[in-house]
């Protein structure tokens, strides 16, 4: 929570009829939704496929250095494409429009070790519902982090810079763990619950089957190359983990992002959600291929106003929703990825150590409270 | 496990989506006008295609807009084509999606999906001595399969159409007449009005004695389903009907959540969510705002309103609501 409520000088009519105009951006994207966006989402497919087929077919001649080269920088953007493009975007529901039980977010599985309904349940239920309120929203931290003044410190935060490096390095797997909220239930008395052992038994198998082709099959089909098929699947893992891991903390860990109390959100009308989601979101800035591999999670802003419209879209709705913060004189937090992954990093380091001071918001409205 | 979490399909279905194994599907290779509003679209069906008897329909999903939709339409083509080909002939009709987009938009090349070919609007399989085809419209299209199917000894055929021009099929219909291989009357009733069942005697002298196929609009079937049985030969009558019911959307409704076997009335401004809730079904959620798709559910019949964007959705196999921002329009049913 930063000093002063930024939206503070808004009145409750003037949110709600922010609400209405981003309503109708919304409305306006939804009808005229159609051919050109399947066909975008059929293309992106088609061509993530070919990009995995082609480059593990490079990988089995691995043990040749230009191969693996080319083989796992392949292989990774092929991964990435998968996560954030296409899956990300699939289970979020934004092409169940089309019909197409093979694109569509109740059939959708992807390449990484979480299950993909235990991923939506965690990722569209909860963090894109309650996004960015403390005690509400896990993403604030993973349950591993302290990303906010307001967030209690322990002396376990100490350690929180090794614990997002390693978070980044193995992030599929810290996601796996996040959905089951491994934190909480390891717990003896909430470790023999029969739920959580489906879901946990769920996990187990997913993550068999992906150990398995990638760190198994893959390299015995590879025959002599072996080990470096091995090699290559392992570096690409790493590459799609540390990408991915970036792009997700600039969403919502740069400075200039707002938190939100548990109590703020009750009874929140449509127009408060939306400025929450406004409030509490951070874009990314760059070029359309930087757009792309971050799964147009670069325009988190949009994103969190509008989960289920499709990610090819995102890009035209920013110019109008960015018109819009500057009509109501909010701040649009965006910046290069390294500036925002430096951002992140910080607040990372900096929040290790308990706050130095009181609260200055705290004080702030105690004084505004006197003065009025 | 060497493609998991997808299937080796999912990568075969890039490069050759007709070959034997793969969810059936179509090419089309050509759309023909047959008149104003109707065309023929030939279709290579994949190596799974069963084979049809004349007579049948196959459903068959069609994108458009990107919406996959999903309609029953009646073979055309004779059973067994020698270059291995299905025609099925769409007469498009006021407001419809699906129609429309094959009769004035699709292009050959494009991929269609399809379903095994069903339906027991067929002939015998020892044809009947005499046969009768009574037909409107569109309704001609199952019995041409049938013609172009098999040669018959003795057919009559009564074909209600607003015009001439509107006939489909006309010319070759004409050349059967010529070759004597049909006795046809036409019906326009654009200048004489709907057929009057009891002008088949005066049509048809012996229609009573002849197995009788009748395909048509629902008051020329319901006439006719009367009339034969009015004197007791309605086991002579087979007839298709091609739309069980028009959906008239509502504001509110009965929502029957079949897969627990309530019914409760709601109003149109009540989330399905809430109303499910309310009435003890164990309903999945999430947001309750439209944004997770924690909720969805398939829409089994009826129609229901996007209480967003006051949109309506009818039930279709395969269509999902989201039911946390959908209202009853009218009855419906959705399968929880």
């Amino acid at each position: 929570m930063t000093a002063i409520d930024p939206t503070a000088h808004l009145t409750a009519e003037q949110i709600e009829e922010l609400g209405r105009e981003l309503d109708a951006i919304r409305d306006e994207v939804i009808a005229d939704r159609g051919e050109k966006d399947a066909a975008y989402i059929r293309k992106v497919i088609a061509a993530q496929r070919k990009l995995e087929l082609v480059s593990r077919g490079v990988l089995l001649f691995s043990m040749f250095p230009p191969a693996w080269l080319l083989g796992t920088a392949g292989l990774s953007v092929a991964k990435i494409m998968d996560n954030m493009e296409i899956g990300h975007n699939v289970l979020h529901g934004q092409w169940d429009w089309m019909r197409d039980p093979k694109i569509h977010s109740t059939t959708w599985e992807w390449d990484h070790v979480s299950p993909s309904d235990q991923w939506k349940h965690s990722h569209n239920e909860l963090h894109h519902t309650y996004t960015n309120v403390i005690g509400k929203d896990n993403d604030l931290g993973y349950g591993i982090m302290r990303v906010d003044e307001d967030q209690k410190w322990h002396p376990f935060h100490l350690g929180q810079p090794l614990w997002n490096f390693l978070n980044a390095c193995f992030f599929e797997y810290g996601i796996a763990a996040y959905d089951l909220e491994l934190g909480k239930n390891l717990h003896k008395r909430r470790r023999r619950n029969p739920e959580f052992r489906t879901r946990a038994r769920a996990v187990g198998r997913k993550i068999r089957k992906q150990v398995l082709k990638d760190y198994v099959i893959h390299p015995l089909l590879s025959g002599p190359s072996f080990l470096t098929t091995l090699g290559a699947t392992f570096t690409a893992n790493l590459v799609r983990n540390l990408w991915t891991h970036s792009v997700i903390m600039c969403g919502h860990f740069p400075e200039g992002v707002q938190v939100f109390e548990r109590r703020s959100i009750e009874g929140e009308t449509r127009g408060q959600w939306y400025l929450r989601q406004m409030m509490g979101s951070a874009n990314i800035s760059g070029s359309k291929a930087m757009h792309f591999m971050t799964g147009n999670l670069s325009h988190q802003i949009e994103h969190h106003l509008f989960p289920d419209l499709p990610s090819n879209r995102y890009a035209e709705v920013a110019v109008k929703v960015r018109a819009l913060f500057e009509k109501y004189e909010l701040e649009y937090v965006t910046g290069p990825l390294p500036k925002q992954v430096f951002s992140a990093w910080h607040k990372v380091f900096r929040l290790a150590l308990p706050n130095r001071k009181p609260l200055v918001g705290t004080a702030d409205r105690e004084q505004e409270l006197v003065a009025a | 496990m060497v493609t998991t979490p997808l299937l080796p399909s999912d990568y075969l279905d890039l490069v050759s989506p007709l070959r034997a194994g793969a969810d059936l599907c179509g090419r089309i290779e050509a759309v023909r006008p047959e008149t104003g509003d109707a065309a023929t679209v030939v279709i290579r069906p994949g190596r799974g295609w069963r084979g049809h008897t004349a007579g049948q329909y196959v459903r068959i999903g069609v994108d458009v807009d990107g919406v996959r939709l999903w309609r029953a339409y009646s073979l055309t083509s004779p059973a067994h084509r020698q270059d291995g080909r299905i025609t099925i002939t769409v007469k498009a009709i006021p407001d419809g999606r699906v129609s429309n987009h094959l009769v004035r938009r699709a292009k050959p090349g494009t991929l269609v999906r399809l379903d095994q070919p069903t339906g027991d609007f067929v002939l015998s399989r020892t044809a009947p001595a005499k046969v009768f085809f009574l037909t409107a419209g569109s309704g001609i299209t199952p019995v041409m399969g049938m013609l172009r199917d098999r040669e018959l000894d003795d057919v009559v055929m009564v074909h209600c159409a607003p015009r001439p021009q509107d006939v489909i099929f006309r010319e070759e219909l004409h050349a059967l007449v010529a070759a004597g291989r049909l006795r046809l009357t036409e019906v326009h009733t654009a200048t004489d009005g709907v057929l009057d069942i009891a002008r088949l005697d005066e049509l048809v002298p012996d229609w009573a004695e002849r197995e009788t196929w009748a395909c048509g609009p629902t008051g020329l079937l319901d006439a006719a389903e009367d009339h034969w049985s009015e004197h007791g030969v309605q086991e002579r009558l087979h007839t298709e009907r091609f739309r069980p019911g028009v959906v008239v959307a509502g504001e509110g409704g009965e929502v029957t959540f079949s897969a627990s076997g309530r019914t409760v009335a709601a109003d149109g401004a009540t989330p399905l969510l809430d109303v499910g809730e309310e009435a003890g079904v164990l309903m999945p959620s999430g947001c309750r705002m439209g944004i997770c798709f924690g909720c969805v559910t398939p829409l089994k019949a009826g129609a229901v309103r996007d209480l967003r964007t006051g949109g309506i959705t009818e039930a279709e196999p395969g269509v999902l609501i989201q039911t946390c921002v959908s209202a009853a329009a009218g009855p419906c049913d959705i399968e929880r």
